[in-house]
């Protein structure tokens, strides 16, 4: 497959960094992605190479191989005008973290630095970059939704999936109180220590329900999993998805660990 | 440099981690500049950011003072000569069922008020003691950013009378309020000389409280239960 | 103290099981952090101050000998003495010397967190000296025999009812009809009790929030003004401040105090911010007659120049604490820690060494809050991370996740083994979870599932149908 020079006239030349979670668990969020970022014209391609972004071996202290998968990606998605991840902690690993890791690399330090400019969270890129703040979508029914930790404090994105969320027709957004608060997750965190992040996750999931909101939404797979988790485990009745599928009308699947709808 | 005192302990220590320090900072001892910077800092104690809420002046200053003062649960009079001064204190005594006795220092502004105008109030001078119920100092300045009294030790104003007695009265005249604390150090810089402090200083905001005990603030944990705060001019 | 923080996970276990601890650190997560949502809003210039009080501390550690020796010159000027310590032992060794010159029987101590972390009174009891803690909270803990669970509010854990019993055991002369029902009653009877020791200490020790290089100056900061009582009443002043307390001037440490209280606990300032400079002079009427000054280096000067050394910004305002969600969740006891939450997750390894405190820096969703809110700027997380680094090139943590880390890092490096496997299992877990669209059980995942469903895959992986979606459109 030959690749067309990066043009204006055509759009931006957007890789897009599936994640893993999205990937393995959920792919219709990369395919949401992908129909979003369309829509807003740029082209996308989808490295098939990529894997992780390396962020367990980095969080877990093993930074010789979160320094070689950092390499794998700046390698594989440098060519790109902008890289792209339906993902605040993906998005932060690769615009934040990978200038620390391969700080003291010849070979990487300014390649890495070059790239995290170019890395961008998926509200966050078609708000703010490609000025898309208008989808054609819509779900009815009252929505909450959930900042990640990375998209509000290493990204600082606290806007843009809301301005995105104001354009869905028939969509009534009420916020959660005290919505600074991690959910829990921090990745490997949630099963090394799973009883204090199932008690944080607790009182999360009181914040959600005392919403009303029938659906919760967040622009963070990781995040949702426990979210969605916990809501299942107790029944609660509320179902969680990617801001992705809601934006781009996809919401056929089942949500987030709910049952299968009949074909 | 070893003090029998410390059992000696010191000046190994000390050698050891200033050899530490020295290893960390990779410093290098022919190098005289950290030297300059050092002293040259020191020398000219430059400023940083001062809130605006600091820079205040004359009456805006005064008013910002006392307001912060009293919310933060001090008693406030402002009083326009010495002789309402005493009046005022007279009056907080009675009001607060309090014996018309009070302790206080050598402060010469304080002995210059007009005392025969309220000749039922006792006053006794020196440090206070555990049985002193009231006490009066005076502040040398205030710095309005924060409603903050500035006292100073001395014979003029025992350090003692603001923390022993239950009461606490302080007598401030308006023109020693200024806005921020760079101007209050600046005040007693003109006093006690560059470099220099007296024994101690003290910053005081309130009366004593504490909220240790399940959150709930609660007055006069150690220090005065009540702070009386007059504002002379 | 005795560290416990080598069964964090069962003490934090009981702790998520303590009703009356959930309640007790629910209101104050809320409190505290309400508090200094005001008062950083009343202060426009907050992030300005903030950088400034990081640059300031930043050049004080670049040339801390040098601001050192400034300091000692002046304590010296002033008629005061400076003592150095590098280890715990030496401290405690050197302030037991201090009370024997000065023949000291009683001491008073107001709080200080560095005199906790050497574990000093014992030492002074072990030497036949009563010393009594005059911190409302640090008192309660002390006739309780437990540790501080906050850096600032020390007896957050414990509510009222709790300390009448513990009143009513240690205070001999409180007769039993005495009513201490209401939180005013306990103050107004530790205010009672306190005030004898006061007056009759021969010897009081403090810290020191900071210490100023251009006055020779110990600063402390307190609410109650127990630490001035302390330091003002007994003939002798000892202060135990750890060397990287140190500030240049005057408006250096004002700088900081603008934002000290704040980050705390809401206040503009506390009630008294006290300077001290040396013993009484001439014209002093009251006061200590002897002043001295014990700088602690205890693992400081390690962390110069490494990867922790903006821990050594911190002034233990404890905002990180109550904003952090484990923290929340299970308090600071479950620390095993004199220094815990975030703070305490960095500190606390460097004091006792990562393979004594490996959980602290562990037990950590990395949500940035603290950092968020710390008013040094000090990236917590990231040195976190960097006690992780060190406990997983140790090989500390346990076999089970490093086998985990090894298996995913192994495929993660090789995209066609990885999405060959992933393409492979993910259908079949999905078939598995069936209609439910979920696993309410796993093998081996039971630290998910005991409390959470695990959400089940959705089938062909995105690499599968991508990669079938491009095939079929270039065909």
């Amino acid at each position: 497959m030959t690749l067309a020079p990066a043009d204006a006239k055509q759009g931006p030349l957007v890789g897009l960094f599936v994640t893993c979670l999205v990937d393995l668990f959920r792919p219709s969020v990369g395919f949401a992605a992908i129909k979003l970022l369309e829509a807003a014209g740029a082209r996308v391609e989808v490295p098939l190479i990529q894997t992780c972004c390396g962020q367990p071996a980095y969080n877990s202290g093993d930074r010789a191989n979160a320094v070689l998968l950092a390499r794998r990606v700046v390698d594989t998605f440098e060519r790109f005008d902008y890289v792209v991840a339906p993902s605040g902690s993906c998005a932060g690993m690769l615009s934040r973290h990978y200038i620390e890791l391969l700080a003291d690399d010849a070979n990487y330090a300014k390649r890495a630095e070059a790239l995290a400019a170019r890395c961008f969270e998926l509200t966050s890129f078609l708000v703010e970059v490609l000025r898309h703040t208008q989808v054609e979508a819509s779900f009815v029914g009252k929505v909450t939704y959930h900042d990640s930790c990375s998209s509000l404090r290493e990204l600082g994105v606290r806007s843009t999936a809301r301005r995105l969320l104001a354009s869905v027709e028939g969509l009534d957004l009420v916020e959660i109180a005290d919505r600074e608060t991690c959910c829990g997750f921090g990745g490997t965190f949630s099963v090394k220590y799973p009883e204090i992040s199932s008690a944080i996750l607790e009182a999360k999931l009181r914040a959600i329900v005392t919403t009303g909101a029938k659906t919760v939404l967040a622009a963070d797979l990781g995040c949702l999993m426990q979210i969605a988790g916990r809501l299942g485990r107790e029944g609660a009745g509320i179902e969680a998805r990617h801001v992705a599928e809601v934006l781009a009308g996809m919401t056929e699947t089942a949500a987030i660990g709910a049952p299968l709808r009949a074909r | 440099m070893s003090s029998p005192e410390d059992g000696g302990v010191t000046t190994d220590a000390r050698n050891r981690i200033f050899a530490r320090i020295r290893a960390a900072l990779d410093v290098d001892p022919e190098d005289q500049s950290g030297h300059r910077v050092v002293a040259d800092r020191l020398r000219r104690h430059p400023r940083g950011t001062i809130p605006l809420r600091a820079r205040c002046h004359g009456e805006q200053a005064i008013r910002q003072f006392a307001d912060m003062l009293t919310k933060q649960g001090a008693d406030l009079s402002r009083v326009a000569n010495p002789a309402k001064a005493v009046g005022a204190i007279g009056s907080y005594l009675g009001s607060n069922n309090l014996p018309p006795r009070l302790r206080m220092g050598a402060d010469a502004v304080l002995a210059s008020l007009p005392w025969k105008e309220a000749w039922d109030i006792e006053r006794s001078f020196g440090p206070a003691s555990p049985s002193d119920r009231t006490s009066l100092s005076r502040a040398v300045v205030g710095a309005a950013e924060t409603g903050t009294l500035f006292l100073v030790s001395g014979e003029d104003n025992p350090t003692t009378l603001a923390f022993l007695p239950e009461t606490h009265m302080v007598l401030i005249s308006a023109a020693d309020i200024v806005g921020s604390y760079e101007e209050a150090w600046n005040r007693l810089r003109s006093i006690y000389g560059s470099g220099a402090l007296p024994r101690s200083v003290n910053l005081i905001g309130g009366p004593s409280r504490t909220a240790d005990i399940e959150q709930t603030i609660v007055r006069g944990a150690h220090g005065p239960r009540r702070l009386h705060v007059l504002i002379l001019g | 103290m005795a560290s416990s923080s080598g069964s964090f996970t069962s003490n934090a276990r009981k702790a998520l099981a303590d009703a009356e601890l959930q309640r007790a650190l629910q209101n104050v997560r809320r409190g505290f952090i309400l508090k200094r949502e005001t008062a950083v809003e009343t202060l426009p210039e907050f992030d300005r101050l903030r950088a400034e009080a990081r640059a300031i501390k930043d050049h004080t550690l670049g040339h801390l000998d040098l601001y050192l020796e400034a300091y000692e010159e002046k304590v010296n000027e002033s008629g005061g003495k400076v003592h150095y310590a590098s280890t715990a032992a030496e401290a405690r060794d050197t302030v037991l010397a201090l009370c024997r010159a000065a023949k000291a029987k009683r001491v008073t101590k107001g709080k200080s967190m560095v005199s906790e972390e050497i574990g000093l009174n014992a030492h002074l009891e072990g030497a036949g000296i009563d010393v009594v803690e005059t911190d409302l909270g640090e008192y309660v803990l002390q006739i309780r025999g437990e540790a501080p669970s906050h850096i600032i509010a020390p007896i957050v854990h414990l509510n009222k009812e709790a300390i009448e019993v513990d009143f009513r055991r240690a205070h001999r002369a409180l007769p039993s009809t005495r009513k201490l029902k209401s939180v005013p009653d306990l103050v107004a009877e530790a205010r009672a009790v306190l005030r004898e020791r006061f007056i009759t200490a021969d010897v009081g020790i403090t810290g020191a929030n900071l210490l100023i290089a251009e006055t020779g100056t110990s600063v402390i900061v307190t609410n109650e003004g127990n630490g001035d009582l302390t330091s003002t009443l007994p003939r002798v002043h000892i202060v135990i401040a750890s060397i990287e307390k140190m500030v240049p001037t005057l408006e250096d440490a004002s700088t900081i105090l603008r934002l000290l209280a704040r980050s705390a606990t809401g206040q503009e300032m506390a009630t008294y911010t006290s300077f001290a400079t040396g013993p009484r002079r001439d014209d002093d009427p009251d006061g200590p007659s002897a002043y001295h000054v014990v700088l602690l280096d205890n693992g400081r000067s390690e962390m110069l120049g490494s990867v922790f050394q903006d821990m050594l910004r911190c002034i233990r305002c404890g905002a990180c604490l109550n904003h952090c969600p484990v923290y929340g969740a299970i308090g600071g006891h479950a620390y095993g820690s004199i220094y815990p939450g975030p703070m305490g997750a960095v500190l606390t390894p460097a004091l006792q060494g990562i393979e004594h405190a490996r959980d602290l820096p562990n037990a950590s969703s990395f949500c940035g809050r603290c950092e968020e809110v710390c008013p040094m700027g000090i990236p917590l997380p990231k040195m976190m991370r960097a006690w992780r680094e060190r406990d997983f090139a140790k090989g500390d943590p346990p076999l089970r996740q490093r086998i985990a880390l090894k298996v995913w890092a192994y495929t993660a490096k090789r995209p066609l083994l990885y999405h060959a496997l992933a393409g492979a299992i993910m259908p079949l877990l999905a078939w598995r979870a069936g209609r439910s669209g979920r696993f309410s059980r796993f093998p081996f995942g039971k630290s998910w599932t005991k409390t959470r469903d695990l959400p089940a895959p959705e089938g062909k992986t995105f690499h599968r149908l991508y990669g079938k979606a491009k095939r079929s459109s270039s065909s």
